[in-house]
């Protein structure tokens, strides 16, 4: 299964697709990146004047790559059909420590926790460019494969 | 007749999961999960995550789909202990 498969399968589109690359993609682990673009939609408003990335959006971010990505892979990875599966994120405990601005680029790393039962937990940790840890934390997701 | 101490574990392990406006007491036998103990699906996974190590045994995608209640789960739990 090729990373660029993953990244086509991710079910989301600008604006609010924060995957540009993905890095690496394994049954424990997923790696990609995200170039934070100068006109986001966000930093119209966040803050006024004084463009940040919103915590929500790391998290996003990290959720997209960590959650997302590596469920695809692991559904697939069992032969499941993607056709039907509904995504959700169930949980989120973030710590934020260094900012983000406008064309920084970032490398989210998430390690399976555990999968079971259609949910997935990771642990993610967000660097920047410098490879300074931005936030860290823990997402869980429920990837439901839809009963007819 | 259900075992008591195993009712007596479920009930410790699911009050952990209780969202804010269902408190303890309102756990009975019949109690639906997610429709009357408003347990969403994720924390049923963590339930029985829960469950699992509590009692030493393994459960399947098809005992949770079988758990829609309390007395679903106590009666899945000693179906496994037996095997």
């Amino acid at each position: 299964m090729s990373l660029q498969h993953i990244l086509a399968k991710l079910p989301y589109s600008k604006p609010f697709l924060y995957v540009d690359s993905l890095i690496e993609i394994n049954e424990n682990y997923a790696e990609g990146s995200y170039s934070f673009k100068e006109d986001e939609f966000f930093y119209q408003g966040h803050f006024t004047g004084h463009p940040v990335t919103p915590g929500v959006i790391l998290t996003e971010c990290c959720a997209q790559i960590g959650l997302v990505a590596l469920g695809i892979f692991l559904l697939e990875k069992e032969g499941a059909s993607l056709k039907n599966v509904k995504i959700a994120m169930s949980s989120s405990q973030m710590e934020f420590y260094l900012p983000v601005y406008p064309l920084e680029l970032v490398t989210v790393k998430s390690e399976k926790v555990y999968f079971r039962f259609q949910k997935l937990k990771c642990e993610v940790k967000m660097y920047n460019s410098l490879g300074k840890l931005v936030c860290k934390g823990s997402l869980s997701g429920m990837l439901k494969k839809e009963t007819p | 007749m259900t075992n008591q101490s195993h009712y007596e574990i479920l009930k410790e392990i699911v009050k952990i999961y209780l969202p804010e406006d269902v408190s303890v007491s309102d756990i009975t036998e019949e109690s639906n999960f997610t429709s009357e103990l408003n347990i969403n699906s994720a924390n049923l996974v963590d339930i029985i995550l829960d469950v699992e190590d509590a009692f030493g045994i393994t459960l399947e995608n098809q005992d949770m789909d079988q758990m829609k209640t309390v007395k679903d789960a106590l009666r899945i739990v000693e179906q496994k202990l037996v095997e």
